[in-house]
This record gives C-alpha cells, structure tokens and sequence, in this order.
C-alpha cells in the first residue's frame, strides 16, 4: 500500500496491525479482539481525515500511483470492447486510448487519457500527456460513433496536453481547438467524467460534452497548482495556496454549475476499492446517456451549446461620461 | 601599461539611473534599437520605420487602420468580476484596478461593428496590456455576444488575438470560455457566416487552442509568437534549446497551420479582398440545382 503525507496516521495504524496479525499467527494468543479493535479505529481515522480533505490533499490523491485509470475502467465497465488505434495522419498517441465498447448491451464509443501503472508504462503513456495525435485519434472515433449512432464516453485523467515541439510543430493547439468545435456539434450523446486531473487545455480537448462528471477527489483546472504558483507566487512552493485559490475540487466545480454531478468515491479513495469505483462510474454513465437519448440531435446540440455559452461570471458597469 | 585600469567591463548604469526616452513623442525599436518619432512611427501602421518591425498596438488602433472612419463599439460596458476571491501574490481585484487604471480599458478585448471599404465587419480584437491579454469570463462573453450579433446581422466576425492564455484567476471559468467560444463558432460555421482569425504577437495557450486555430481563413503577422505551450515550458520539458524562429507566425506557415502572413500595411486591403470573396454570392440556380 501506498501512503500519502497525510495518511500517514493511517500507515502506522496498519503497521501495528500488521505485527498483531503476525504474533496471532506465529502463536496461541488469541488476537482477534485487538485486531478488530484496531480495524476499527483505522476506519474511524480514515473517516476524520477523509471528511475534511483540503484542495491539495485531493490534488494528491487525484496522482495516487495505485488509482485505476482508464482502461482499468472501460475493463471493468464493458463486457466487450476493441481498441481502436492511430489518428489516420501521423501516429497512435499512448497516452489517449479509445474504441468501441459495450455498456450492458449499450455500444459507444470510449475515449479517455491513459496513464503508466508503473515505471516503464508511465513513460511508455507519456504521463497521460497527449500529443495533437491523440486528440486527432479521439475526434476520428468520436466521427466513427456519429456515424453510426453511438454516444460516446470520455474519460479525463491528464497533466496536460504535452508541451513538447514536435507536439507544437504538428498543431497541438489546432488539434484541441479542432477537438472543441467538433464536439460541440456531435449529433450522438457525449458524457465524460474526469478520473483523476484535470489539466488545462490538455483536459477540455476530450470534455466537452451534454454531461461532465467529476469523481469525488479529482479536480479541474486551468493550470495545475504548481505552475500556478510558479507564474503567479513565482515560486513552486505556494502549491497548496494555489489549489485552494484555484477552488479546483468537484464540489466547487458544481457549486460553480460548471459540471453536472459529482461521483462519490468508497472511503480512502478510488484505489481502495477499484471495482466498486468502476460501478458506480458505469451507474452515472448509464444514468446520463439514458437522460439525453430521447432528444433529437439538434435539441441535444443546442442544449449542449447553451451549457457552456452560460458559463462565466462579469458585471455591467453603468455608462460614465469622462 | 597605463596608469589606470579599467577593472570593469560593459554598461555600468543600474537599471534606475537609466534615462528613459520621453513617452509620446519618440520611439525607440525593441529590436532594431533605432529611434524615430511616434509620428513616423504612426504613418507605417505602428511599425518600426527602420526594420519594419510590428509593434504591440491596441484593438482600438487596428479599428483605426481597418475601419473606413467610423465605427461603433459592441457591449462595451462589461466588466471582470473577482467572484473566486481570488489572491496570490495580490487580490484578483486589485490586479484590475491597477490593469483598469494603467491602460483605461475595461478588459482585455474591444468589440466594434464598421465597415472595410463599404463593406459591414465585426471585429474583437485583444490587449495584451491588460493582464497579460488573458481570457476570463468577459472575453469569452464577448466573443459569444459578437458571434451572436454576426449571426442576427448577417456579417462577418473577424477575432484579432493577442494574449498569453487563459487568465488563471478565474480558474475553470477561464478553462471553460474555450469550450464557450469554440462552440459559439460552431454554431457561427453552421450559419455560414466566414470567419477570419488573425494572430498577433503573442498568441499562446487556451487563446490558441481555441477560437484563434479555429477560422474559414488563419493569418498572422508577420514574426509573431503563436504557440499552445510557452517556449519556455517546452524548453524545460525537452531540455534543449529552441531552434531559432520556433513557433513564429513564419514557423505556423510552414507547418500548414496559416493560410498566409500580412504585413500590417495591407492588412485592410487584405480583409476588403477576403470580404469581397466571402460576400454572398448572387444566386445563381444552375448551380444550386447541380
């Protein structure tokens, strides 16, 4: 098990458990009682520190290295599913993934940003940072799904789009714009739910859709904490003050109305229990593809358009004469 | 050997005991270094009257070079709003104050409805001067409003961008007005209403990734810095050094992402020809009907 800074009240919890166990096993004294007793009290801690979680600690738990991503999900979600490669132009990005899958009988379309479990996949994925490749190969399946009738499903876990030059030279910028005015016409339903960050430009470029989601400890923002601090405290290390005053966590998005729901996660994170997770994901999903199945193509467009033309915050200022 | 010796080399004038050149009536160019008057400076369409190079203007100076005379200002009255609370270094409010106090602008961008050698343009064009000409909330409702007015009357929008991204102190507001302005344009290209989006120095990040990539035409001027990341991200990412004109308008061109670059001194001539070709063509039913 992994633990984060502020679990650490939690690792020693399960240390002390541990060894209990390990005493009850080598001899005759009966430990059960303390272990249940134990048990409890780690389930008691884990509910205090997951109650009052601040904007930081979820940004931490949104990076957990054992947090399932997309394709753990689409796994567990679809009983059947075929991936679909490449962009058509230039290559097959590793760091979104996609295809055809089937929800409970339900074919759409999946698409999300996929990150490395360990070490070697996480620089085979790129760290979940997609080139314009990868927003190219997400917009030609969601064409796919339009074509024939599937609505389609995206899954939002990046740091952002990658800054690199060759990702530059072949039009990252144009890629997610392209991503942006194509998915705003799509005739079939588009859901999507970030699964852990949700980065700036590199998030938005697969997120625009008739429904968003966020899962409990995930957060959504225009830059991450930490480049936040380093451009505006011109420092790295004022990234718990910039998560908070970004207000980045799915509670304040949906206060905001910027998305539609928020997904609960089991006690201690999505990572804990993986496939509970993946249930109440696929649930959600299910949920908002049945909400807005039976409009037309041009009712849903135009809702869709109407969502996202509301938000934003701006006053009037009376006329002056000056 | 001399009686004295220079220990130091190079200017030795700390930054504040430098003399600044009067404002208002000389200029001095950032990359030439050569100075003419404002007035030389003003005649060649803000452009350094020695190496031609394109100097940062305001979106009411491109009215000025583009308009015939007259033009009127679109929804001028709206305002940014620190509905986040939000501080870093300083209040989000008092940042607009200063910005509001320093350049007398509103906001980052100007909307204005004229005409180009009689024929009727919408134009929002960015400040850069104002907080980094970052998007928040009010530029994306511009933008909305203006496509809104070109779809009702019929004419055609011109976005002239200049702007180092979203503004990070409206946070997902800010994130969203790319959603917001590119699907505002969708609905603009499903009206057939043309589009033309010009790219000025500099225009990176959220601003690129969305309205400004997304015109029927994209043009630049000349030399400008166009890019999704900064060049400074990306050379701490790749860790090696730029390779000279990286992410310039020049660079944009080759890579097929403009369809041409204009020197500010034809830019009006330009616009007139593009409105000429997009102007609703008199109905012709032979073709209609093939």
């Amino acid at each position: 098990m992994v633990f984060l800074e502020f679990e650490k009240p939690l690792e020693s919890l399960y240390e002390q458990l541990e060894k209990i166990q390990q005493v009850g096993s080598e001899g005759d004294i009966d430990v059960t009682e303390m272990a249940r007793e134990l048990e409890n009290r780690i389930k008691n801690k884990r509910k205090e520190i997951y109650s009052n979680l601040t904007g930081w600690q979820k940004v931490q738990l949104s990076r957990h290295p054992e947090r399932p991503y997309t394709l753990y999900y689409i796994q567990q979600m679809c009983r059947k599913f075929i991936e679909l490669h490449g962009d058509r132009y230039y290559a097959d990005d590793k760091a979104i993934v996609g295809g055809l899958g089937s929800l409970d009988g339900q074919t759409v379309v999946i698409i999300g940003h996929q990150k490395g479990v360990n070490t070697k996949m996480r620089q085979y994925r790129n760290f979940g940072m997609a080139n314009p490749e990868g927003y190219r190969k997400a917009l030609r399946l969601m064409k796919l799904a339009e074509r024939f009738g599937y609505p389609v499903v995206t899954l939002i876990d990046t740091p952002g789009a990658f800054p690199g030059l060759e990702a530059e030279e072949r039009g990252q910028a144009e890629a997610i714009a392209r991503n942006l005015f194509e998915m705003a016409q799509l005739k079939v339903p588009v859901v999507c739910a970030v699964i852990g960050e949700g980065a700036s430009g590199g998030a938005i470029g697969i997120g625009l859709g008739d429904r968003v989601y966020m899962l409990e400890n995930t957060w959504y923002s225009v830059i991450s904490p930490e480049s936040c601090s380093s451009i505006l405290w011109r420092s790295w290390d004022y990234k718990e003050q910039a998560a908070e005053a970004l207000k980045l966590t799915a509670d304040h998005m949906y206060e905001f109305g910027i998305i539609d729901g928020i997904i609960k996660e089991p006690l201690g994170g999505a990572h804990t229990a993986p496939e509970e997770m993946a249930k109440l994901l696929k649930r959600q999903i299910k949920k908002a593809i049945a909400e807005v199945q039976d409009m037309t193509p041009e009712e849903r467009i135009e809702a869709r358009i109407e969502k996202y033309a509301k938000i934003g915050v701006y006053e009037e200022e009376a006329r002056t004469n000056s | 050997m001399g009686w004295f010796k220079r220990l130091k080399d190079g200017i030795q004038t700390a930054t504040r005991n430098k003399k600044d050149t009067p404002e208002g009536l000389w200029y001095k160019c950032k990359r030439c270094k050569e100075t003419s008057t404002v007035k030389e400076l003003k005649d060649n369409y803000f452009k350094c009257p020695q190496c031609n190079f394109h100097v940062r203007i305001t979106s009411y100076d491109y009215f000025g070079l583009i308009f015939d005379g007259q033009y009127e200002e679109l929804f001028e009255n709206m305002v940014s709003k620190d509905f986040l609370e939000f501080k870093d270094l300083k209040p989000y409010t008092e940042r607009l104050k200063s910005a509001k106090d320093k350049t007398g602008l509103k906001d980052a961008i100007a909307v204005a409805q004229g005409k180009v050698n009689r024929r009727p343009l919408v134009i929002a064009a960015m400040d850069f001067k104002f907080i980094g000409g970052s998007m928040g909330s009010v530029v994306g409702e511009k933008i909305a409003k203006a496509i809104d007015h070109c779809i009702e009357q019929r004419v055609p929008f011109l976005m002239i961008s200049k702007s180092g991204g979203a503004r990070m102190m409206e946070s997902a507001f800010s994130l969203m007005q790319m959603a917001k302005t590119s699907a505002k344009l969708s609905q603009m290209a499903s009206a057939k209403i043309p589009y033309f989006s010009l790219m000025t120095d500099p225009t990176t990040g959220g601003v690129t990734a969305s309205f400004a990539m997304l015109g029927d035409i994209n043009f630049a001027e000349p030399e400008a810095l166009i890019g999704f990341a900064g060049p400074r991200v990306i050379k701490e990412t790749i860790k090696k050094e730029l390779p000279d004109g990286f992410q310039t308008s020049e660079f944009l061109l080759e890579h097929g992402f403009l369809d041409f670059i204009v020197d500010r001194k034809d830019l009006k001539e330009t616009l007139s020809d593009l409105l000429y070709f997009f102007e609703k063509p008199p109905a012709n039913p032979a073709v209609e009907n093939a």
